[in-house]
């Protein structure tokens, strides 16, 4: 009777991860995400940044899983093949009088059990990092702190997920959640499903699907960041990645290279109604570029690409809340995932299969596959490689995004694999296609041609990201 | 691995004009290499007629005056490649490209000319705050979709820039049904040519508005609407002022900038104004036998200067390679600088024992002066000094220099172009 | 006596022309830089015309539209007859340029060519 034994709401990091581990087992699985493809929400608009695990409050679930997804990262992008380099972060500290926070900070993260931190004076910071303020007094500096593309990571996670045996059913949304008997009845606007398990990771809206199920209520909030991301050509401005010492509102403004080599500068803190509200706005950018400066000098902000913002899903208690929510048996929340939730997601996947797998009493299967290859990236072969390559697929040869070098045949690749890219924001989270100085102005008619033609699609169809938004509305002179 | 002569990286208008000069000018092995699908580059989607006055006397589209350069191209024999990527180009001329046929290869070139053209600015150069949603496009991308793939972007439409091809846009996006609701421009002037205010806005009564600009963009999916403000002297939005219009479509006609990464790969000094190579009298760079022409020098607003620069490219090209590595000896540099309202020049510099007999100097303004002088001082002596009604940042201006009279200033070491 | 102000669009300068006018008839055009921003001035105050550019579909060819013009202006009232026109218009290729795609645009009189070979 039972459609699945488990069902995760929300393909994001928190979801894709709890299925990645999850499908380690013998379940029927199945993730159900409202927006077409994974990697939609708070997961494809973040700092893109693994953290060393000195801000979370000692002894709490937040430390402890970021600390450890630290530990998990760089193993977890060999076996997915997905880039994360370690490139280290300072904390800046700019007065005197502020030393007993960084301090504060340091002995935190030697309780949540970082390695290598080290305090820096100024002469060792401005060596370590010329572009870093003349006023700077001291820094924290952990080396154990990396950069990923998140968008890879999320990408990867699932994709593994599904080639081990768990479904992706997209543009479904859950309305409503009904209690039955040894589990539960999902109402979706593609259907009713039933399932015993519920894994709840549905980013700024699991408030929503929370308190469907639960009498103890939680509560979430939509808290936005702006950030602007710089060419590649400013990427060297700084190597490490740049805080500013926490205050009220979070991390405050950081700068840092990303691991694709552009400079990213965010995110403000603005707490917001609207759970789709990634508006930026004039006040946000105008204040992250003031603030971006406090720490870093001569920031070439002239060479802005593009500006984005993210939603946070910001829990009052600012905790995750991972585990079964109470008076639902079966319902297990992951909850509350914000910064730093993408650090923590390979701890947080581990956390949600253990539960849930003890709660079924699932069985390990013999023949989980743990790797996965990414989409190709000619340029990281050798030039004989490469000249293979182009010789058995003559797509390679092709470059359809000149910005970032993308040739047709990572876009191939991106569109056939198992959850493979079925909008123009999907090939370029996929291949970074369009994601260059000229924003996909060159790319964007010849990778819609590419997509009609692979997923036999009229032009008309094609969207930027699902739903409605269609790139063209109709024929020349149609209404004439 | 292949050598040739000439190597010209780009086949539009700048390079086949570049590639059909060096070959009437006595060299053979000649290779033009091109990204897109065919010759002609960007003027195969301005269509628009208004091309050609000054080159053949008469009025063409952008794929006619193509045309013409490529039947001369075919004429002359000149070989090309299609669909190629140039990938990196190195200081001692080896280029590597790629394509679907021959995979990745690389080329010895005695000569080089940059002829890449230029991109758009894109939403994110500009900060405009709002919602990503799609409908967003530069001009040059939806007229690609419209001219090129007979696709219509969109049906209510917003113009943000009254750059040439915004305004050719509108024209456009009109004939095919769409209505263009309004083109806001942040300048209190107009970037483009007078002429494309007349025949593409107010033949088709669509206001322009100066001082104004985009300070908010809804819509989650698609885009559903903007709003416009008017900007003061410093380009700030003025409260007060916002304008809400309903539009499923925003086109960014803001500005052009020359794509220079394989230039800037290769050690290429660039003038930070034009965002182009720093080019001598021969259009050469700081890098012997390295030339540069058309958009990938500086922003042009007529195909037909693009074309005369781009032929003084390839003449000279022809010379380096005839004459050899190493044959700019004798006379000195004259630094040409540019104040008082002139952005810039190109040339930067003037050796006159190396110039033909005459030699055109283009440059721009910053702002829009009326009844005022355009003046050249040779070191302390006022030598040009030429009345203009009005000049504006978007028309190019230009002087004309001979070689007899700068002969006659033996130890000239500096030219200044102001406004006056 | 009317004066009316025009901006020439006959070439890129785009000079600013005076037109004194006495009814309908040009008594003198002013402003003009050369020969044919006069010839404009008096068309543009009497029979403005202009060249129509635009798009059809080809069929069996390397693209999917090819540009085409009116070969000679055609009067400003009859634009929007012109571009209609070409609405339902399929050609085959190949075409090229010069090739008439319809003889007599919207009885104007003017012929509508292909702007591009497309083979």
């Amino acid at each position: 009777m039972f459609d699945y034994d488990v069902m995760i709401i929300g393909g994001g990091v928190a979801g894709a991860a709890s299925a990645r581990e999850l499908s380690r087992y013998k379940v029927k699985a199945c993730v159900i995400e409202k927006e077409e493809d994974v990697c939609c929400g708070t997961s494809k608009a973040n700092s893109a940044i693994v953290h060393a695990g000195y801000d979370a409050a000692e002894g709490s679930l937040m430390a402890k899983l970021n600390v450890r997804g630290n530990q998990m990262m760089e193993e977890l992008s060999r076996e997915l093949d997905f880039p994360f380099k370690k490139n280290g972060s300072l904390v800046i500290c700019l007065h005197e009088e502020d030393m007993p926070s960084l301090q504060t900070l340091y002995d935190r993260g030697v309780v949540n059990g970082v390695k290598e931190l080290r305090i820096l004076n100024k002469e060792e910071v401005l060596e370590m990092e010329p572009n870093i303020s003349d006023n700077v007094y001291a820094a924290l500096y952990a080396p154990t702190a990396g950069i990923v593309c998140p968008f890879s990571l999320n990408i990867a996670l699932a994709e593994n997920a599904n080639v081990n045996g768990v479904e992706f059913k997209f543009d479904t949304e859950v309305e409503d959640i009904k209690r039955i008997d040894g589990g539960y009845k999902l109402m979706t606007n593609r259907g009713v499903y039933q399932t015993k398990c519920i894994v709840n990771a549905a980013g700024v809206y699991a408030d929503k699907i929370h308190n469907m199920v639960s009498e103890k209520r939680i509560h979430i909030t939509a808290r936005r960041g702006d950030y602007c991301l710089l060419d590649k050509s400013a990427g060297g401005h700084v190597s490490k990645t740049i805080f500013a010492l926490p205050g009220k509102y979070g991390k405050g403004v950081l700068v840092t290279p990303t691991i694709h080599g552009n400079l990213l500068v965010g995110p403000t803190a603005i707490d917001v109604e609207d759970k789709e509200g990634t508006n930026t706005t004039r006040e946000g950018l105008d204040l992250l570029i003031e603030k971006a400066g406090m720490n870093v000098r001569n920031l070439p902000m002239r060479q802005v690409i593009t500006s984005f913002s993210g939603l946070r899903a910001h829990e009052d208690d600012h905790e995750f809340i991972i585990g079964e929510a109470e008076g639902a048996e079966g319902f297990i929340d992951c909850a509350g995932i914000e910064s730093p939730g993408l650090t923590s997601c390979p701890a947080i996947g581990e956390m949600v299969a253990d539960i849930v797998s003890k709660k079924l009493g699932l069985q390990k299967k013999e023949d989980f596959i743990a790797t996965r290859k990414g989409v190709l990236d000619p340029s990281t072969l050798t030039k004989e490689a490469r000249a293979v390559l182009m010789k058995e697929k003559p797509a390679y040869g092709n470059i359809i995004c000149r910005c970032e070098m993308v040739t047709e045949g990572e876009i191939l690749d991106a569109i056939h694999r198992p959850l493979g890219a079925r909008s123009l924001d999907g090939v370029k989270r996929r291949t970074r296609a369009g994601m260059g100085r000229c924003q996909a102005g060159f790319c964007s008619p010849r990778t819609m041609e590419i997509l009609a033609r692979e997923c036999n699609m009229s032009m008309f169809d094609i969207t930027k990201s699902g739903g409605n938004s269609k790139i063209v509305v109709g024929t020349n002179k149609d209404t004439l | 691995m292949k050598q040739y002569d000439i190597v010209i990286i780009g086949g539009g208008p700048a390079g086949l004009a570049a590639a059909v000069s060096a070959k009437k000018n006595g060299v053979d092995s000649i290779l033009i290499l091109e990204r897109d699908k065919e010759l002609g580059g960007i003027l195969n989607q301005c269509i628009h007629n208004g091309f050609g006055l000054h080159t053949f006397k008469e009025e063409l589209t952008g794929p006619e005056y193509a045309g013409r350069f490529i039947d001369q191209a075919a004429k002359l024999d000149i070989e090309y490649k299609l669909n190629t990527m140039v990938m990196d180009i190195r200081a001692d001329k080896v280029l590597t490209a790629m394509n679907r046929e021959d995979g990745l290869f690389e080329i010895q070139a005695k000569a080089i000319i940059l002829a890449m053209g230029c991109r758009e600015r894109s939403r994110g150069a500009l900060n405009i705050p709002g919602y990503r949603p799609a409908g967003i496009f530069s001009a040059g991308t939806a007229q690609r979709l419209v001219n090129m793939e007979g696709c219509l972007p969109g049906r209510e439409v917003v113009i943000l820039g009254s750059g040439d091809i915004g305004l050719i846009m509108a024209r456009r996006m009109t004939f095919e049904g769409a209505k263009v609701k309004v083109v806001a421009e942040l300048m209190p002037y107009s970037g483009g040519l007078k002429r494309n205010i007349v025949q593409c806005l107010d033949d088709y009564g669509i206001p322009l508005k100066l001082s104004h600009t985009v300070v908010d963009i809804k819509g989650k999916e698609r885009l559903e609407g903007i709003t416009l403000a008017e900007v003061d002297s410093k380009g700030r939005p003025v409260p007060g002022t916002e304008e809400y219009y309903s539009c499923d479509t925003l086109l960014l006609s803001v500005g052009l900038i020359p794509e220079n990464e394989l230039s800037n790969g290769m050690g290429v000094e660039m003038n930070p104004v034009t965002s182009g190579p720093k080019v001598n009298e021969s259009l050469e760079t700081n890098i012997e036998g390295v030339f540069a022409c058309g958009n990938v020098l500086h922003v042009h607003d007529l195909v037909d200067f693009v074309s005369e620069e781009a032929a003084a490219a390839g003449k000279n090209a022809a010379v380096y390679v005839k004459t050899g590595v190493g044959k700019r000896s004798g006379g000195h540099d004259i630094v040409l600088k540019a104040v008082d309202g002139v952005r810039y020049t190109v040339p930067v510099t003037i050796n006159p024992e190396h110039m033909e007999d005459s030699i055109t100097v283009r440059f721009r303004v910053g702002n829009v002066y009326r009844d005022c002088y355009v003046s050249a001082y040779f070191g302390e002596e006022r030598v040009i000094h030429r009345k203009r009604q009005i000049v504006a940042p978007g028309e190019m201006e230009e002087i004309k220099l001979t070689k007899e009279q700068l002969m006659q200033y033996a130890d000239l070491q500096e030219i200044t172009v102001k406004i006056e | 006596m009317e004066e009316r102000n025009l901006t020439c669009i006959s070439c890129p300068m785009g000079c600013p022309l005076t037109v004194v006018m006495n009814g309908a008839e040009v008594v003198n055009v002013s402003g003009n830089t050369c020969r044919r921003g006069e010839v404009y001035a008096k068309k543009e105050v009497t029979n403005p015309t202009r060249i129509v550019t635009s798009t059809v579909r080809v069929e069996g060819g390397s693209a999917d539209m090819v540009s085409v013009k009116t070969k000679e202006d055609v009067p400003k009232g009859k634009i929007f007859e012109c571009v209609e026109a070409l609405k339902d218009v399929i050609v085959k290729a190949p075409v090229h340029i010069g090739d008439v795609i319809i003889s007599d645009v919207a009885g104007t009189g003017v012929a509508i060519v292909a702007t591009k070979n497309v083979e």
